[in-house]
């Protein structure tokens, strides 16, 4: 590994020079038959995967990724059983986890590290832990290997896009409007602005998150950014039509980002 | 030589109370905890403003609040009790000392709308009296359960011109209120100031809100003075995230007084839980084996909640304050004792207190004891009538 530039940075990296638009699905953990989900979405064209890890209290969710959290809390979820099941996960594609700080400050940050690592997770999304407070699980994710994503958002000013770029591994999340996630009739102005921001301080791979709701919106974030997250559009999709849903709406992503190269 | 500081001295750069307290939000939010943090200091230090609003609090609040002295109840529990009326400020509560530096505050910063969140109604309706007041919108977010047992007070919000909104999510009660109000400020921080009604969330609101309700300690601090001569033994007050505890205990904080926070058996945080983060601190949390974060209960809508304001668990952790629960029987008949005794009908949060006062009694005889009256019980009322028949 080289100093400085993870895993799963290098593989971003090396999509990104191939002239590929990356493409990060996200999946709640824990509902039923979430697995196939996953299959489906690496099968189809994903560059990463997103597994949520469902809390009580997603302060950052949406209607629809709230009722998936839900669901799979009263299915029996929980962070222990998903990452089992993550493990037994046998696809290429990196996976990564979004998770709130809770679920990580309660085992303790070098538990919860190990606990990834030993389930085949490469890194992970904490939407409740800005910069100021990151150094300690990030030193834990540090040192067991993982990429800690870090979340730029929309009302940052110029100064602090830099240090959050910096602290970033994997890629940086930009945030693409003010908001919770969930599907928009439109791409936000702000989507493209702050991918716009970003790129102009750093050579990590922006990937705009938050409000990209379908492929027509992915292709416009993309005339920006490096890649895009597709979360309530997918969550939504796996909730009515399971892993088939999934699979077909990922490919036609995909075939929308690669068409417009 | 430096006088000692006191143990509520303000929070370390980071909203640190001890290991407590810090600012756990999105992204989104962080620039605007730090406008908040700024424009309050600011504010804080400035004469005007303190000027301007003790002059509210007095005109309009109805501030100071008297102190009563329970002689019945007192008599019959075998101890002097002094009352704290928080209950007659104006809207009935203790939350406006709050809601009017918070509103104060907001317009200060050019914002045109506030949101908050609420439980029993009390820091809704001071929410939409003060923006009625300041000329600023409102909306409040309320659990689907609170919606049903305080009706009384979701008409009073709506009268007063503030849009209320039921929450469907979770417990259906103040923990996801207060994560909707929170997904409403993410999306709307540019305009909007999120007025949160107790010592808890991110820095700088476990400090501020505790600021604006010093006036209550402070104005005990005196009235016992002049009334007993000295600090009282004990001060009482209910815990839910602390608002009234910690405007009362500001005031005695660095003196011998014991300082209790009576929690509800079904929503003790400091008692049943252990350090977690949710809504932006970290603090004692009531959670499940994975950091799920449980759902309280109680009888009292603003003493349902899981967490409590950081500052309680710094004052928990070195022994400072103790925090013992009560159960919703005992509230119950305290609820009804202080009617009888003293034709007082207390908020059912500030029940706990009186529960706590009556069932501890015996090892009390003699002593003065200082209750934060934070609440009247009209808006209880109703629920009553269900639960006593």
């Amino acid at each position: 590994m080289t100093p400085g530039l993870d895993r799963l940075e290098t593989r971003l990296r090396a999509s990104r020079a191939a002239g590929r638009k990356l493409l990060v699905p996200y999946l709640t953990g824990g509902l039923p038959g979430w697995t196939d989900g996953v299959r489906a979405a690496a099968a189809n064209g994903a560059d990463v995967i997103e597994i949520g890890l469902p809390f009580s209290d997603p302060v950052m969710d949406g209607p629809v990724i709230q009722e998936a959290s839900q669901r799979a809390l009263d299915a029996g979820a929980t962070p222990v059983s998903i990452l089992e099941e993550a493990r037994s996960l046998d696809v290429e594609v990196p996976l990564v986890v979004m998770c709130y700080y809770n679920t990580i400050h309660h085992p303790g940050h070098r538990r919860f590290a190990s606990m990834l690592t030993s389930a085949g997770i490469c890194g992970a999304i904490v939407p409740d832990l800005p910069l100021e407070e990151s150094g300690p699980w990030c030193a834990a994710a540090d040192s067991a290997g993982l990429s800690t994503i870090m979340l730029a958002a929309p009302t940052a000013p110029d100064e602090r896009l830099p240090l959050v770029c910096a602290r970033a591994r994997g890629f940086v999340y930009s945030v693409g409007l003010l908001g919770v996630t969930g599907e928009r009739t439109s791409l936000a102005a702000t989507a493209t602005a702050l991918a716009r921001r970003l790129k102009a301080v750093t050579d990590v791979p922006v990937i705009v998150g938050v409000g990209v709701s379908n492929a027509e919106q992915a292709v416009e974030a993309c005339q920006v950014a490096d890649g895009v997250v597709q979360g309530a559009s997918v969550v939504r999709r796996f909730m009515a039509d399971g892993a088939d849903g999934v699979g077909d709406y990922v490919a036609e992503v995909r075939q929308a980002l690669d068409s417009h190269r | 030589m430096n006088p000692t500081p006191s143990i509520m001295s303000p929070p370390s750069s980071t909203g640190r109370f001890g290991e407590f307290g810090g600012r756990f939000v999105p992204e989104t939010l962080v620039p605007a905890c730090q406008e908040l943090e700024s424009a309050f200091t600011e504010a804080w230090a400035d004469p005007i403003f303190r000027a301007e609003l003790d002059s509210i609090l007095k005109e309009y609040a109805g501030r100071p609040s008297i102190l009563t002295e329970c002689h019945q109840l007192g008599a019959r529990l075998g101890l002097r009790l002094l009352l704290k009326r928080e209950d007659l400020n104006h809207t009935g509560s203790h939350k406006i000392n709050n809601v009017l530096g918070q509103t104060l505050l907001a317009k200060r910063m050019g914002k045109k709308r506030i949101v908050a969140e609420t439980g029993a109604g009390q820091h809704g309706v001071a929410s939409a009296t003060a923006a009625a007041l300041m000329g600023l919108e409102c909306k409040v977010y309320m659990g689907a359960v609170d919606v049903e047992r305080q009706a009384l007070n979701v008409f009073r919000m709506k009268l007063l011109g503030a849009e209320v909104e039921a929450v469907h999510s979770g417990s259906r009660t103040l923990k996801d209120a207060v994560n909707e109000a929170m997904r409403d400020w993410v999306a709307t921080v540019e305009s909007t100031h999120y007025c949160l009604g107790s010592v808890m969330g991110p820095h700088p609101y476990p400090w501020m809100v505790r600021e604006f309700h010093r006036v209550i300690g402070r104005e005990a601090f005196e009235q016992c003075l002049e009334r007993i001569g000295d600090v009282p033994d004990v001060v009482v007050a209910c815990v839910g995230g602390g608002s009234n505890a910690l405007g009362i205990f500001s005031g005695f904080v660095d003196s011998r007084a014991r300082l209790i926070g009576v929690e509800p058996a079904g929503g003790a945080a400091v008692g049943r839980g252990q350090p977690g983060v949710v809504h932006g601190m970290r603090s004692y949390l009531m959670q499940d084996e994975y950091g799920q974060v449980s759902e309280a209960h109680s009888v009292s809508a603003g003493l349902d909640y899981p967490g409590v304001g950081p500052e309680h668990s710094y004052l928990a952790s070195i022994g400072r304050a103790e925090y013992p629960t009560v159960t919703d029987a005992e509230v119950i008949e305290a609820f009804q004792l202080m009617a009888r005794t003293e034709g007082i009908i207390p908020a059912l949060e500030c029940a706990h207190a009186v529960a706590w006062i009556a069932r501890e009694a015996p090892g009390m005889q003699g002593q003065t004891i200082l209750m934060n009256l934070s609440g009247r019980g009209d808006k209880d009322v109703g629920q009553m009538m269900g639960i006593l028949g």
